[in-house]
């Protein structure tokens, strides 16, 4: 019998190593997977590169792991935001590098990648500092700016619901980067709300197939939360 | 006299027709969903994956799970929707969205726009901007129409880095509504009493003044006695 669960956060990145390249799902708090990135700061790989919209708040999870010197390279859109005190830190210190991307060139770039397509040309940032350097095309009278696919060892994001065949669900806002990143990456994991049994997800209601998770870990929510996720579905 | 920032936000709301689809921006345009009276349906989009957004959600009411690009708790409406990344922006890039409103540091006479480095700015960062602002239809910048130093943002050409070139359509400022046509900047409303020559005066680029100019139509509580800021 399948069986994708994993018991901790801990097993979830037992096999992450020394420069390896994550995605890293969410935006904002919906949809990120925070006990697993508590678990990877524990966990001590380092010289990784993260791919991630923004760059963490505080000094816990993402702000956390770069807050330890474990990040070498952030490849975001929005790593600016003030309250970031820990990228902007070693940033300005030059002790992390920083691959800027537009927003939506970031999520079509992991998308490319598990679609088994090697780049794509979009007219995002034609003419501008960041397109700088890259190959251009004109396509029906528009200039486009090649962009790469971009793959990754390992893909963390967080799903409501999720059963042991590694479907899942998203509620409200938590779908964001994580259905693209459990594509495009060698091995992913989801940390979820609640595991349900099979068929506990109604087939038109699986936004992540099975097929592309190798993991999904509970990971039970604070009881406040728990209250108004179930007042609101 | 001159708008308030509110005042510049209804005015951009009645601009905007019934059915538009339009993604909404951070500050002064943020304010414009709360002005689209009850007679339009106009469907906000936000860029982490939500179409048919609605207001700020009630303090207590907050959903976890719930919130915009700029990290507020939002609410949904009837008819609403929620998708991925690569949806969100395939609505985007695909011109999919008939209006984007932006804030802008500068806007050239061609419809070039600089909003996404700040002088000075140590951390740089881009979001969905040049998504935004390459892809919708219609690009609105709104803006204060100096800076909190008294110099122009409306320039024959950008000093800043651009987020992209020759996209923006109209221009809403404090003191004026203005159209980037290919003829170059034309001078559409100014703001209650103000004429034409001064708020050609507080802007660098040429502005020809359309035939029909006329004074923006917002209720006098949105008239400030100074600019905006």
């Amino acid at each position: 019998m399948v069986d994708k669960t994993l018991k901790t956060c801990k097993e979830a990145v037992a096999g992450v190593f020394d420069g390896a390249t994550i995605l890293l799902g969410g935006f904002g708090d919906p949809g990120l997977p925070g006990q697993i990135l508590e678990a990877l700061r524990l966990q001590g790989a380092k010289n990784l590169t993260v791919v991630h919209n923004g760059s963490g708040g505080g000094t816990h999870a993402l702000g956390g792991l770069i807050h330890d010197g474990k990040v070498r390279k952030l490849i975001a859109s929005f790593p600016s935001n003030p309250g970031n005190v820990s990228f902007q830190e070693k940033y300005l210190k030059g002790e992390i590098e920083l691959e800027l991307v537009p927003q939506g060139t970031l999520a079509e770039r992991i998308r490319a990648a598990g679609a088994g397509l090697g780049g794509f040309f979009t007219p995002t940032g034609a003419g501008t500092d960041l397109a700088a350097g890259k190959e251009t095309r004109v396509l029906d009278g528009r200039e486009m700016v090649f962009e790469k696919a971009l793959h990754a060892d390992f893909a963390f994001v967080r799903a409501y619901r999720g059963d042991r065949l590694g479907n899942l669900n998203y509620r409200m806002a938590m779908r964001n980067f994580n259905v693209p990143m459990a594509t495009a990456a060698k091995f992913v994991v989801a940390e979820i709300d609640e595991l349900v049994p099979v068929g506990g997800i109604g087939p038109e209601d699986v936004h992540t197939q099975g097929i592309f998770v190798d993991h999904v870990v509970e990971v039970v929510r604070h009881p406040e939360y728990l209250k108004i996720t179930t007042e609101g579905r | 006299m001159s708008l308030t920032r509110e005042g510049i936000a209804y005015r951009v709301a009645s601009e905007l027709p019934d059915g538009s689809y339009v993604n909404l921006g951070i500050g002064i345009p943020t304010l414009v969903s709360s002005f689209i009276g009850p007679n339009k349906e106009v469907f906000f989009h936000s860029e982490n994956g939500i179409l048919g957004m609605g207001p700020l959600a009630q303090p207590g009411h907050e959903d976890p799970d719930l919130i915009n690009a700029g990290k507020q708790y939002v609410t949904l409406l009837p008819g609403a929707s929620v998708f991925d990344h690569p949806t969100s922006f395939s609505m985007i890039r695909g011109g999919h969205v008939d209006y984007a409103v932006l804030g802008a540091l500068e806007v050239a006479a061609n419809g070039d726009l600089a909003n996404w480095r700040t002088p000075g700015e140590k951390v740089p960062g881009v979001g969905g901007a040049m998504d935004l602002a390459f892809g919708v239809r219609k690009v609105i910048v709104t803006m204060t129409h100096i800076t909190n130093k008294g110099k122009p943002k409306i320039l024959s050409k950008c000093t800043l880095p651009l987020t992209a070139p020759r996209c923006v359509t109209h221009i809403f400022t404090d003191m004026a509504v203005i159209d980037v046509t290919p003829e170059g900047l034309l001078l559409r409303e100014v703001a209650p009493g103000l004429d034409p020559k001064t708020v050609q005066s507080h802007t660098e680029a040429p502005l020809r003044v359309s035939p029909n100019c006329k004074e923006m139509n917002v209720p006098a509580n949105f008239h400030a006695a100074q600019a905006a800021r």
